[in-house]
């Protein structure tokens, strides 16, 4: 590209100049860790300031869902997977890692296919992947559950976590809300297709644009949407073309809703959200875990053993509504090394990237 | 959560990718892209290709921006190209 990022600053603040507040939303995990690792929020005028809205898929796995996995990976003869990041989440006094600590057999995996090689090499044992994440993660998952069922593996099954992007985007900025735009999750763009976010543009009324995720790629898209803050203009750029396509991955996609399908579910923030889930069907249900174990997400807990710490506002940083610094928690109480809340769990999370990078200036 | 990791496909072997990302090579599943081919650049998420890259898009990427501001033909975007890179923009141009 030709232009510098100095450029784009200087346009970005002369556009800035004249309005008052801008307040530009990221609904992704990764933007978010970019964002404060590059520090973008110090290269933009006072003005204008980014929040995260709900966009970490461990942050808004609600604690039901959490609930559910220790219940299981608590259980004889079982061999729980799971993502690293998901291993610390807190839930009431215990955790993933917690009972790992105590001996239970939790593996942290890098791939979903993962867990079907250790369901090949442990026979004897319940093999049960946790599946987080939104439509960029989905498809793998879906893969994993398919290559089962071909392969006839019966001790392998899915704790299905998994949400979709669009459903939450409307729910949280459909009434009204203060935020003026959005930048779309590239990477999950990549497998739904740019078109798909259209709705932000012609039923949210807020200019949007697809991102990547260099410093380069956010600060374009920045630029973008504050000119079309001054024009009026109302779309939803592609500013992603490298990784996105109008209409994204389409084997992908296929494979997804082949093996799950949409089901009301509820995100930590944001409460139940109508067909924001991703249900395992029914032609697949030997591999779907709630069934296997029996697990009836939130009919088995009672609220006081998955409630939140005392203090914790990751609900209102998930909608946008607060930021770290006004927890009282954050930094103190609660660190990566230590925390209360999901949000500063993973790398991804709003709470561990600013404090992560709190000192870029 | 959602990040994933540019690469290239070195070879291509039931099903799968050996994809090299400058100099570490590591497999990923091609049941998400099954059409991908040796020599494409990808982006690998968590042990699967999810999308091949279009290394063409940069030139599509500036083209669209100049659509949305206007700036095509201006100067002044420009201005600092002689300047010292900075660090932030050492990638794809």
């Amino acid at each position: 590209m030709k232009y510098e990022i100095e450029d784009i600053k200087k346009r970005i603040a002369e556009l800035a100049e004249k309005r008052e507040q801008v307040t530009i939303m990221e609904v992704c995990g990764t933007h978010t860790a970019s964002i404060r690792k590059y520090g973008i929020q110090e290269l933009l005028p006072d003005n204008i300031r980014l929040v995260s809205g709900p966009g970490c898929p461990v942050c808004v796995t609600d604690q039901g869902d959490i609930a559910a996995a220790i219940s299981i990976a608590a259980q004889q003869n079982v061999i729980f997977t799971c993502f690293g990041d998901m291993m610390r989440v807190p839930c009431g006094d215990t955790s993933l890692y917690s009972l790992y600590e105590r001996g239970k057999d939790i593996r942290i995996v890098t791939s979903p296919m993962d867990a079907l090689h250790i369901a090949r090499k442990n026979p004897d044992k319940q093999t049960v992947y946790f599946g987080i994440g939104f439509e960029t993660t989905a498809p793998l998952t879906a893969a994993l559950i398919e290559a089962a069922d071909e392969c006839g593996i019966q001790n392998l099954s899915v704790l299905s976590a998994h949400k979709t992007m669009p459903q939450a985007i409307t729910q949280l900025l459909k009434n009204g809300s203060c935020i003026d735009a959005l930048i779309c999750p590239g990477h999950v763009a990549s497998i739904i297709g740019a078109d798909t976010f259209s709705f932000v543009s012609s039923e949210l009324m807020l200019p949007a644009a697809v991102a990547g995720f260099e410093a380069y790629d956010i600060m374009v898209a920045l630029l973008c949407i504050m000119h079309m803050l001054e024009t009026g203009e109302k779309k939803c750029v592609n500013m992603y073309p490298r990784a996105v396509t109008r209409h994204g991955n389409k084997e992908a996609l296929s494979l997804l809703y082949k093996v799950f399908e949409p089901c009301d579910v509820l995100w930590r923030g944001l409460g139940e959200i109508c067909d924001s889930g991703l249900g395992i069907k029914e032609c697949y249900e030997k591999f779907n875990a709630t069934h296997k174990f029996d697990i009836h997400i939130h009919d088995n807990y009672k609220d006081s053993d998955i409630e939140e710490a005392k203090g914790c506002i990751c609900a209102s940083i998930l909608c946008g509504k607060s930021i770290p610094d006004d927890c009282a928690n954050f930094g103190g109480a609660c660190t990566p090394d230590k925390p209360l809340g999901a949000c500063m769990v993973s790398s991804e999370g709003c709470c561990a990237a600013y404090y992560n990078y709190k000192n870029i200036k | 959560m959602c990040l994933a990791i540019p690469g290239k496909i070195a070879d291509i072997k039931d099903g799968y990718a050996e994809i090299d990302y400058g100099g570490v090579s590591k497999r990923a599943s091609l049941r998400l892209f099954e059409n991908a081919k040796v020599g494409d650049c990808v982006l690998v998420h968590a042990g699967f290709v999810i999308q091949i890259l279009d290394q063409d898009a940069g030139d599509e990427l500036e083209k669209i921006f100049e659509e949305i501001t206007g700036l095509m033909g201006e100067e002044e975007m420009i201005s600092s190209s002689d300047k010292e890179e900075n660090s932030l923009t050492g990638k794809e141009k």
